[in-house]
């Protein structure tokens, strides 16, 4: 039984609008209704929910920024936020799956494509009916982008695309791609990949111990005949990507913040139960300390979203604040995590409770979409004036 | 088809409940609202009817203007319309005037409501509509099911149930299984921004009843461990401790 109760210390829900605050309700009982009832089984086996892509496409989940015209919701950011905040207080993996295909499937389509691709893939992408995924990092690879391998050449009436990117999520089931490769002058361009063209194989990467109920793969290009209407026609150059993985960062910055809630929620109520010399644990110092250092540290993030959201809608959110909420939130989940999973003694790390699932899921989510260190030296880099790693 | 569904605005079932004003009014600070989850079984069957069967789903609320909130969730969900009596609806019968006043000046086929709210748990704003505008009222009822224009219906009593028909219209409470609860789209929720919400001023209404103070139930005691050799025990504390028989 998921009785989750949200942690709201500095009265937030007085700043948000009816509407948000309808949004959060509803993906919160969606996630209470279809997530939290078989999120440990599909963990445990290692196994995606796929039915899952049809209802969150029902919810409106995916892409809720893209105008109703393609099928979209027309949504403001803050609202997409405190969707994948409480996707995410549900599993980083589900969370992730919708992602990546309103963040980074979507959005590119919508920003930098053809009006012809919006038509053809962004209704089908919004209702689940289509299931995308974004191939940028390869093996070599990860938080140097540039120096990406897989290129294309231009062969008159198609392009022959050759390469493979690794760790992407939804990758297997997914009946479109968009992948990030060079021409010949050593450009990024971005191609749109269908399910089913030959020579393209999406191989399931397994043994995973972190997002266990998100599907994730490789995508592997072998002399592959790309047409030349699936090149996304409005953007050359890595700020593309770039600008794609904002779109998502600033979705994980809130996602983190549902996953601690969660952690947090599930620990303050097990210590006020859990009964040690005669009284509950909540009423030891050192337990107390580890609670309100979560609550205080939470609260902290869910400022920080609240701001960024409104940064975002008004299109000033700099990529350098996002990467500062997307570490600070997903480091802070982390510790949250890990400081609820010990007041939770041994029954900590069972299925039982969400807390190791989140735990194991928030090491990827650490590390995905700019690495914990990488996020830092972009905040160092914007300012000083000089990149530590370029 | 045209349905009325009758929502309330209840505090949260997680609320802590506390009063102020020498215990004469509720404490509303930091308490969450919601539609009274059995007028969302109401709401979520008219919703069902009128999609198997066309017709429309207007909801009504007695209430202040912060129930508004509470409303739009409402036609989120799926109604079509709503109205807001402008009134804090402070007893079942001032509700009930409200609601048939209302219904009076528009034919509705079914008026739905939940079997009780759960503030007050009272239970008795079907049975005081139904008795204003001269109709029938079924109460608790569990399942509905529409043959043109009779209902025919299951409702629970004492060890087991009972299945009834009646012709329209009527006024019905309804509970679970009538109906799932539904979850409102990304696209129910910000066409709910658009739909129309009349506020009409509240029908003169003779006070009843007179509310004094609320209490709430006193502390649950330890517990006293008794020795099963000695049921006398138990006997001796229930007469002279707890003064209960």
């Amino acid at each position: 039984m998921d009785n989750f109760e949200a942690p709201d210390y500095y009265s937030l829900d007085d700043l948000f609008t009816v509407e948000q605050k309808l949004i959060r309700q509803a993906v919160r009982n969606f996630v209470k209704k279809e997530i939290s009832p078989i999120i440990d089984d599909c963990c445990q086996r290692a196994e995606f929910p796929k039915h899952m892509v049809k209802k969150f496409g029902d919810l409106g989940v995916f892409g809720p920024f893209v105008p109703e015209q393609y099928g979209g919701g027309g949504l403001d950011y803050t609202s997409y936020g405190l969707m994948m905040q409480e996707l995410e207080r549900g599993d980083s993996g589900m969370r992730s799956t919708a992602s990546v295909q309103g963040s980074l499937v979507m959005y590119p389509i919508y920003e930098f494509g053809s009006e012809a691709q919006k038509q053809k893939y962004l209704p089908k992408l919004a209702s689940g009916e289509m299931l995308g995924c974004f191939g940028l990092t390869e093996p070599d690879y990860g938080s140097n982008p540039s120096g990406m391998i897989t290129h294309f050449k231009d062969m008159g009436d198609h392009y022959l695309l050759n390469g493979a990117k690794m760790w992407i999520s939804n990758s297997p089931l997914a009946d479109v791609a968009v992948v990030w490769a060079k021409n010949e002058e050593g450009r990024v361009h971005a191609l749109l990949v269908e399910k089913g063209i030959p020579g393209f194989t999406a191989p399931e990467i397994h043994k995973k111990w972190s997002l266990r109920a998100s599907i994730t793969g490789e995508l592997v290009f072998d002399n592959v005949k790309v047409p030349k209407e699936n090149m996304l026609p409005n953007v050359s150059g890595l700020s593309g990507p770039l600008r794609c993985l904002d779109s998502a960062r600033y979705g994980i910055a809130w996602g983190a913040v549902g996953a601690a809630m969660d952690c947090y929620d599930t620990a303050l109520r097990y210590a006020k139960e859990r009964i040690q010399f005669e009284k509950p644990i909540a009423s030891f110092q050192l337990i107390q300390k580890k609670l309100a250092e979560m609550i205080t540290e939470i609260t902290k993030a869910q400022l920080l979203c609240f701001r960024l959201g409104m940064l975002k809608d008004a299109g000033k959110a700099t990529t350098a604040q996002i990467s500062m909420a997307k570490r600070n939130n997903v480091n802070m989940a982390l510790q949250v995590a890990r400081e609820a999973r010990q007041i939770l003694g041994g029954n900590g790390i069972t299925g039982d409770y969400s807390i190791m699932r989140h735990m194991m899921n928030l090491e990827s989510v650490v590390t995905y979409e700019g690495t914990h260190d990488i996020h830092l030296l972009i905040t160092g880099a914007d300012i000083t004036g000089i990149s530590a790693f370029k | 088809m045209k349905i009325l569904v009758c929502i309330s605005h209840v505090p949260d079932t997680t609320s802590k409940i506390s009063f102020t004003d020498n215990n004469t009014k509720f404490n509303n600070a930091g308490v969450q609202y919601i539609i009274g989850p059995y007028d969302e079984y109401a709401l979520s069957k008219a919703i069902d009817l009128r999609e198997a069967g066309g017709g429309s789903v207007t909801v009504i609320n007695v209430g202040e203007a912060d129930t508004e909130p509470t409303i739009r969730k409402a036609l989120a969900i799926g109604a079509d319309d709503a109205i807001r009596v402008n009134a804090f609806p402070k007893d079942a019968n001032f509700v009930a005037e409200q609601i048939a006043a209302v219904a009076k000046s528009n034919t509705y086929d079914l008026i739905l409501m939940g079997r009780e709210s759960i503030d007050f748990n009272g239970g008795m704003v079907h049975g005081m509509v139904a008795e204003l505008l001269g109709l029938p009222s079924i109460s608790p009822i569990m399942k509905l099911e529409i043959n043109g224009t009779t209902a025919t219906m299951s409702k629970e009593i004492e060890g087991g149930k009972e299945v009834v028909e009646c012709n329209f219209p009527f006024v019905a409470g309804c509970q679970e299984p009538i109906a799932e609860w539904k979850i409102p789209n990304m696209r129910g929720i910000m066409s709910a921004k658009s739909k129309p919400l009349a506020v009409l001023e509240p029908v003169a209404s003779e006070e009843v009843v007179k509310l004094l103070n609320f209490e709430t139930p006193k502390p649950k005691g330890a517990c006293k461990m008794i020795d099963p050799a000695t049921p006398e025990q138990l006997f001796d504390l229930l007469r002279n401790e707890a003064k209960i028989i």
